[in-house]
């Protein structure tokens, strides 16, 4: 695609393209008819539009978000969950899906259990999360692994199509977090690895296209 | 914020199953090292200096020499000072700040190491007796901690040691002529002891562990030795170990050893 | 015009030591680099944006930038031991001033990104070392930044103005003796950091300016390959 030529790695204060009709998008600025790269990343130019696609950073909470966490603390209202953000996530009791008694807060989570959560807000106190949604709540069992948030769209891909194919091809249960951490759940031990290998692969060549057939190369050579 | 990066209960459920089949996450058997990656002449300051990668785990060793004064209760032997810094740079869980345990743990565990062996030949670092000895400073620093940061320093350690070559000494102005290299090494003993550290997690015994299975380990024994011979141990962390434990721990260590040895030996004469 | 003048390891004037530049060198880091010149080695990794602790240090209208600057014991002839210096308390403070400007912490309210710069091995410009090194790492680690930084040590040995001074001549001592310029800019020409010790005119002061201008350029080139390589890291 035409698009996918112009995408080339920029630094910061780099000139990215130079033009009066050109718009600056994330992680750029207009200074005079240059659009200047304001991040490390991949410039993306569509439509006249310039941004950067970010390979690296923290992760930036969004509402709306899916997060999976660490129960850190616990007080009479709710859970503290460490989402791998700097600021704190909160789990109110008012947001899970049953009712629960203030004496039993440590039997539905207790510190140290992992939890997908979604954000429904964020203000100056933090982070809110929500478990009320289906798929949402604690995490029995599986691995958890790690992936800069940057990957998580790659890793996704579009309309999900890198997970499923990794679902498909592991025969695992996928949870991607947007903080980066991941959820894998399979039949067998070795399935999980198999499939945590695959989001390696792909975390690690997040910038190439076609990414979608190396993977698919990939799992062919790997099942010989 | 880096508490949701340690290992979770769930991942360590899994590790810890995994190990009681004989498995590993990254596919080596309980008793097999990471890949090992030692370089030399890593600053050409230090009278010795190496940097030793095990795994993503990386650690750089000094050598430093002075002379001095020897210490009252031994007026004709050298001085030898180990010391470890877990530099910030290599972990987001190490902060600025003087040594914390983990630093000190690790400075002094190496320390015993080289010091009960005997691999440096203190006597000879005698210069005046009751006046004047060489001491030698192996000074330690993470750079990456990816687990296993104590073998990685042991190794370093003995690395660094056998690599030095003495300081030019002037004794009529006493001034030690950093930069011109003598071409003697530092008098050392034949010996090459450094440590293999044993973890437990569950009822499986395992070395060199990943960061990842380090955080779930409940127990560790450190033995530090040259072929059969064990100069130093330390338990470390609550768990106890049954005696039979113990045996295997033992066992392991001296097997591992020797395993580690026909890779890295020839960097450690 | 004056014969050329002659520089122990052979280097004109202008011409700065070989330059190597690496990124990614620390796996664990959100961001590092390695950046050295000559013999001069230093290694920087960035932690961050994060919660800003101790609480009180927080600003509430922009993220804080914290360097660290720390020569390990063997980097140099005398061995140094453990522990901060006033020396390295002061290119600590110097460091972040000289990289802050070229950074947009706005985004992050009460959050703090911690830079830690380690001096591997010691041969003269070590917080230029330093300051390269940390650039790189910033960008690397995905802080939102304006430009980049880059800094050189200009040096003039007697009445002659040399850049990228090594230790050799920074211990000269024939006629005017050394005068040691480390100097930092943006990628546009801004002076983020300048010091001065030595015996200088203003006039000479100038032209030791342009020469930093024109070498920060090459570094920046430089700093810009080792991160544009950076791939897969």
């Amino acid at each position: 695609m035409a698009e996918e030529n112009k995408r080339e790695i920029v630094i910061p204060g780099e000139i990215i393209v130079k033009g009066e009709d050109y718009l600056p998008g994330d992680g750029t600025e207009k200074r005079g008819d240059e659009v200047v790269a304001l991040r490390y990343g991949l410039s993306e130019e569509s439509n006249k539009l310039v941004k950067i696609i970010p390979l690296s950073g923290v992760y930036h909470p969004r509402r709306g978000n899916v997060v999976i966490g660490k129960v850190d603390n616990i007080n009479f209202n709710g859970w503290m969950i460490d989402i791998n953000s700097a600021e704190n996530a909160f789990l109110s009791i008012m947001e899970v899906p049953r009712y629960v008694n203030k004496d039993a807060l440590e039997e539905v989570m207790k510190i140290g259990d992992m939890a997908i959560a979604k954000i429904w807000n964020i203000n100056k106190r933090g982070i809110d999360l929500s478990i009320k949604l289906r798929g949402l709540g604690k995490i029995d069992e599986g691995i958890i692994v790690k992936v800069n948030p940057n990957k998580v769209p790659r890793v996704i891909g579009k309309e999900g199509s890198m997970i499923k194919l990794i679902k498909d091809k592991t025969g695992c249960n996928i949870t991607v977090g947007q903080n980066g951490l991941i959820w894998i759940k399979g039949d067998k031990i070795d399935d999980e690895l198999f499939a945590k290998k695959a989001i390696q692969f792909v975390a690690d060549r997040s910038f190439i296209s076609g990414l979608t057939d190396a993977l698919t190369k990939w799992f062919d050579e790997e099942k010989k | 914020m880096e508490k949701v990066l340690t290992t979770s209960d769930l991942t360590g459920e899994r590790i810890e199953k995994y190990l009681s089949e004989g498995k590993r996450f990254d596919g080596r058997k309980l008793n097999e090292f990471r890949e090992i990656f030692i370089e030399t002449g890593i600053s050409n300051k230090a009278e010795g200096s190496v940097r030793v990668k095990i795994g993503n785990t990386e650690v750089l060793v000094g050598v430093k020499m002075n002379v001095s004064e020897p210490y009252p209760d031994s007026p004709d032997k050298g001085n030898l000072m180990v010391t470890a810094e877990l530099l910030p740079l290599s972990s987001p869980r190490f902060e600025l700040g003087p040594p914390k345990f983990d630093a000190i743990e690790i400075g002094r565990v190496i320390d015993r190491g080289i010091r009960e062996s005997k691999v440096i030949e203190l006597e000879k670092l005698c210069i005046k007796e009751g006046e004047k000895v060489w001491t030698v400073f192996i000074d330690i620093y993470s750079i990456n901690d990816d687990g296993n940061l104590l073998d990685a320093a042991g190794i370093g350690a003995i690395a660094a040691l056998k690599n030095a070559r003495m300081p030019k000494y002037d004794e009529v102005n006493d001034k030690v002529l950093y930069g011109e290299l003598s071409d003697k090494k530092i008098p050392l003993s034949k010996n090459i002891p450094f440590p293999i550290t044993i973890y437990k997690i569950g009822k499986s015994l395992l070395v060199d562990p990943t960061r990842e299975e380090e955080d779930i380990g409940k127990t560790r024994v450190t033995i530090g030795s040259s072929e059969e011979v064990i100069s130093s141990m330390q338990k470390g962390y609550s768990e106890p170990v049954t005696i039979e434990e113990m045996h295997e721990i033992l066992e392991l260590a001296e097997k591992t050893w020797k395993e580690l040895f026909l890779k890295i030996g020839k960097y450690l004469k | 015009m004056a014969k050329e003048f002659k520089r122990a390891d052979g280097r004109k004037t202008t011409e700065l030591r070989p330059v190597k530049a690496k990124v990614g060198i620390v796996p664990n880091a959100d961001g590092s680099a390695m950046f050295s010149s000559g013999d001069t080695i230093a290694i920087a990794a960035v932690y961050g944006p994060k919660k800003m602790h101790p609480q009180h240090q927080q600003n509430p209208e922009k993220g804080t930038l914290r360097c660290t600057y720390s020569m390990i014991s063997f980097s140099v002839s005398d061995r140094i031991k453990p522990g901060p210096s006033r020396r390295s308390m002061e290119i600590s403070k110097i460091t972040e001033w000289a990289l802050e400007p070229a950074l947009m912490l706005e985004e992050y309210p009460n959050m703090v990104v911690d830079v830690h710069i380690n001096i591997i091995q010691a041969d003269a410009g070590t917080r230029c070392a330093g300051i390269n090194a940390a650039a790189m790492a910033l960008a690397h680690a995905g802080i939102p930044m304006k430009s980049m930084v880059s800094s050189v040590s200009v040096g003039k040995l007697d009445k002659q103005l040399v850049v990228d001074i090594n230790k050799d001549e920074e211990d000269w001592e024939e006629g005017e003796g050394a005068t040691d310029i480390p100097i930092s800019m943006t990628d546009d020409g801004k002076i983020t950091h300048f010091q001065l010790d030595g015996k200088i005119t203003t006039k000479q002061v100038k032209e030791a300016i342009e020469l930093a201008r024109e070498a920060c350029k090459e570094i920046y080139e430089i700093q810009k390959k080792a991160l544009k390589e950076s791939l897969g890291e």
